[in-house]
């Protein structure tokens, strides 16, 4: 069974993002004064196959651990959903 | 008397690597052996000491180093430092260096988001193991950087463990050597330009070294890393202990 994973990594709390700082200060020289802060990550789309949900998850989480973040200055949160177009070409949006 | 071998060194070049013929020539100038060993490469082969140097393995992709650390041959440079041996990471051999545990910490985008390419003056903090210990504390060196990602981040504990073990080595600094906000180049925490491991055989530093070994291209402080190292090698007791 096939599955799409949204994987969001983002520089931990507290961590100087200049990246981010200055997105939402190009923002507000575009008149968005209210925009106080701007926090910049990586978003992944990773479609993969795999019997069971609890393995899938599980895929995601180890995936998550040993590669897509560093948790010396990362955090990742992930959604995963079941492609629901099972049958057809793999459908990453 | 006895007249011991010229010091042979490793190499490892990863796909994006560029600085591992500058690392070569300084060997080949000093009348030591260097290898060239290729990422997929397994064994390191017969070292005295092993360099990781700059550039941009595997594209960067991801992160600076993420991929890099799972190349075969970083099994191998783990080995030869868990055994003691001398490894060096210059720049992105530092951010590798960091990504597969064998420092702590990381190397995050510079704050003010430029890649930064110019002279640094950085202060000797300890002239400790086999890369500084030809140096003493409070010694001034000029080294070029170039860095997009250098940087250091760890943990406030992390960073006070590094500070009272002693392996803080390198710190950015202006020409008088004075450690200040204004000579940091890229908003390193604490103005950490250069770290070792608990042992003291694993050095990572942001500057390049190999890019100081030649006067007439600006400077030769890098040769004080190798001159060190040329030093600890012969220090070793025995032959049998210096190919390790």
């Amino acid at each position: 069974m096939r599955w799409l994973a949204e994987v969001h990594v983002a520089l931990r709390p507290g961590i100087a993002d200049p990246e981010g700082e200055t997105i939402a200060s190009g923002l507000r020289s575009l008149g968005y004064d209210t925009v106080s802060e701007v926090r910049a990550g990586k978003l992944l789309r990773i479609a993969f196959e795999i019997d069971e949900p609890a393995a899938a998850e599980a895929a995601v989480d180890e995936m998550c651990r040993r590669l897509l973040a560093n948790p010396v200055m990362e955090t990742a949160t992930w959604e995963l959903r079941a492609d629901e177009q099972q049958d057809a070409d793999p459908a990453l949006p | 008397m006895t007249i011991a071998a010229a010091p042979s060194i490793v190499v490892v070049v990863f796909p994006g690597t560029w600085s591992e013929r500058d690392f070569a020539d300084l060997a080949g100038a000093l009348g030591w052996e260097a290898r060239l060993v290729w990422h997929t490469e397994a064994e390191l082969g017969e070292a005295d000491a092993v360099v990781l140097p700059g550039g941009f393995a595997h594209g960067d992709h991801l992160r600076t180093g993420a991929l890099a650390r799972f190349s075969p041959i970083m099994a191998a440079v783990g080995e030869f430092a868990a055994a003691g041996g001398p490894v060096l990471g210059s720049c992105n051999g530092f951010q590798v260096l960091t990504e597969a545990g064998l420092l702590p910490g990381a190397l995050l985008r510079n704050d003010h988001l430029e890649f930064r390419c110019d002279w640094q003056w950085l202060r000797c903090e300890r002239g400790y193991g086999p890369w500084l210990g030809g140096l003493e504390a409070g010694d001034r060196i000029r080294l070029p950087i170039s860095h997009g990602e250098g940087r250091y981040f760890a943990d406030e504990a992390t960073l006070d463990e590094l500070e009272r073990s002693g392996r803080v080595v390198l710190r950015y600094s202006d020409a008088a050597g004075t450690v200040t906000e204004a000579a940091n180049p890229n908003g390193s925490l604490r103005g950490i330009a250069g770290i070792v491991n608990q042992r003291g055989n694993v050095l990572g530093l942001m500057p390049h070294p190999e890019r100081a070994a030649d006067l007439e291209l600006g400077g030769d402080d890098g040769l004080r890393l190798f001159r060190s190292l040329e030093r600890w090698l012969q220090e070793l007791p025995a032959a049998a202990e210096r190919r390790l």
